[in-house]
């Protein structure tokens, strides 16, 4: 048997930085205030305790977007935290905009559904950047995006994203550190997608399982046959290697295709913070 | 004979030298009401870190012909100041660059050497490698400057040493990486130690400016320090903030250090200039 691997952080550090992120991101280009989705899960609720800390709780909108068949849990830890913190909040739900769709395409699958309402939560989520001049406040963990495990242009759409960083593990341990409730941190985790849905069970593995496999393959540069050796089956290996390598496109621009000798993507380089 | 420092652990705005510029003077403000001597501004401090294709459009000559040196050169008449910049050489070739001045001349300017080109860094890419490492003569004594990368390898401090930079002022833009279990991040407790070890080894002063804020999503973590000829730690600036730093060093304790511990003394150079020379030389193991 292997011995575990210590994901644990510093979470006194990683909340100066993170914090310190999101104030220097939003106040650079002239705005002081964020925008961002409470599912009542553990990531949106760790994003929303950074957010209200770095930029004080009346500068954070806060917005709940259920569809008819998220669970009442869901909104009810969302409110949880909105009555922690005290950010300013509105619930807009999703069904009047996506059910029209879902109509007109009466057999779309699951995979469908999922991402025509994380857009539609996008959709919603980027109106109110603009009515609120605020900027949208991304709460996706290192995991999920390494997985691929979101939504192109949905969940994964925001203006900066404060807990990339951090694998779904270490986003427990800071999210405790901060407060958030206990409940949230304890639930499974779920996309609320459809009733039932829960990430472990649709990904076919735990996060303490696969948090340590990504630790080694990306972090310590670790070979697949290195994770072998170190513990890990070779099947839950050669599956997650895969799922990171077909997912990169959500990770990354779409490619432009060069025909100049300066092209947008490859030596047109500049950081998004350039003059600021 | 003492002298007092001042550290300069500022912010930038990426790209906006005159920006920069204002922060620098306000900085040297306030250093000189402290009663600073010499005061030491980071790597690139006039115009951010990440600059890539920005690179040729802030680049200038430190001169008092530039509108940028120009004032920075009247406030080093009252104050010895080390500003962090891009340099534009006759040829048109672009160094991360750092420059002394003092009583309103330049006294020296270092070329960065060793430009990292790995994980998340990509100087080379976007500038030319400086390919001297000297001490230069200033009020203060003999001192040496380098930046960053050029620290990171064991050669360019020893040859300041050798060359007789008894202060070495180190400017950094360094960014925050490692977070694990410990207060620290590994970025900082691996240049914490290197400073901590050429303060003891070449038992001199090691001064080190490193620079806060973020750029997209990087920090600079900050934690400007000075390490004493005994390798104490005499000052640290905080992490992830804005500080001047000031501390009174006693050059005396060069005296007192080296009559203890006779390492310069001891040095043998001709023996390091000969096995160097084996070593690169033909039918060298370097060179199989």
């Amino acid at each position: 048997m292997m011995n575990p691997i210590d994901l644990s952080i510093n979470t006194d550090l990683a909340r100066q930085i993170l914090t310190g992120f999101i104030h220097s991101e939003i106040t650079r280009v002239g705005y002081s205030r964020a925008v961002l989705g409470l599912s009542g899960g553990l990531d949106s609720a760790l994003s929303c305790f950074l957010a209200a800390e770095a930029l004080g709780p009346d500068n954070v909108l806060a917005l709940r977007m259920p569809y008819k068949t998220s669970s009442p849990d869901s909104m009810e830890h969302a409110q949880q935290v909105i009555d922690l913190l005290g950010v300013q909040s509105l619930t807009i739900p999703i069904t009047e905009m996506v059910d029209p769709l879902f109509e007109r395409f009466p057999d779309a699958n699951q995979m469908r559904r999922g991402n025509a309402m994380a857009r539609a939560r996008m959709i919603v989520l980027y109106d109110q950047s603009e009515a609120f001049k605020g900027l949208v406040v991304g709460t996706g963990n290192k995991t999920e995006i390494l997985l691929g495990y979101t939504t192109i242009y949905g969940d994964s759409a925001n203006a900066l994203n404060p807990i990339g960083d951090l694998y779904k593990t270490q986003a427990r341990q800071l999210s405790r550190a901060l407060g958030v409730p206990e409940q949230i941190i304890e639930k499974p985790p779920s996309a609320d997608l459809w009733a039932g849905q829960t990430d472990e069970g649709e990904l076919g593995f735990t996060y303490a399982e696969v948090d340590q496999l990504l630790y080694l393959l990306v972090d310590q540069r670790y070979s697949p046959q290195d994770c072998v050796e170190a513990g890990f089956q070779a099947e839950f290996v050669s599956q997650v290697v895969e799922r990171v390598r077909r997912s990169h496109f959500k990770r990354i621009l779409p490619p432009i295709a060069k025909l100049t000798n300066r092209t947008i993507g490859y030596d047109f380089l500049y950081l998004r913070d350039w003059g600021t | 004979m003492k002298l007092t420092l001042a550290l300069a652990q500022i912010n930038t705005t990426l790209g906006v030298l005159p920006a920069n510029l204002e922060v620098h003077l306000t900085k040297i403000a306030e250093a000189r009401q402290a009663g600073a001597d010499l005061l030491v501004f980071p790597e690139l401090s006039l115009t951010g870190y990440v600059l890539q294709d920005l690179t040729p459009t802030v680049a200038i000559h430190p001169s008092s012909a530039d509108p940028i040196f120009k004032p920075l050169l009247e406030a080093s008449r009252e104050i010895d100041l080390v500003v962090g910049f891009v340099e534009e050489d006759q040829r048109h070739r672009f160094f991360i660059a750092s420059a002394y001045l003092s009583k309103g001349e330049v006294l020296h300017v270092h070329h960065k050497v060793y430009l990292p080109t790995y994980g998340l860094f990509d100087e080379g890419r976007f500038f030319a490698w400086g390919d001297t490492v000297r001490a230069f003569d200033t009020r203060f004594g003999r001192l040496g400057m380098l930046i960053c990368e050029d620290f990171w390898h064991a050669s360019p401090p020893y040859l300041l040493w050798l060359d007789g930079a008894d202060l070495m002022l180190f400017t950094s833009a360094s960014p925050g990486r490692g977070l694990n279990r410990e207060p620290r991040l590994e970025s900082a407790r691996w240049v914490d130690h290197i400073n901590q070890a050429y303060a003891s080894l070449f038992t001199t002063f090691i001064v080190h400016t490193n620079r806060v804020g973020y750029e997209d999503g990087l920090n600079f973590w900050g934690g400007s320090t000075i390490h004493d000829p005994n390798g104490e730690l005499l000052v640290k600036a905080p992490h992830h903030q804005v500080a001047l730093t000031l501390a009174e060093i006693d050059l005396n304790q060069l005296h007192r250090t080296r009559a203890r511990l006779p390492l310069l003394r001891d040095e043998r150079t001709a023996l390091v200039m000969r096995e160097m020379s084996r070593i690169l030389g033909e039918g060298s193991p370097v060179n199989r």
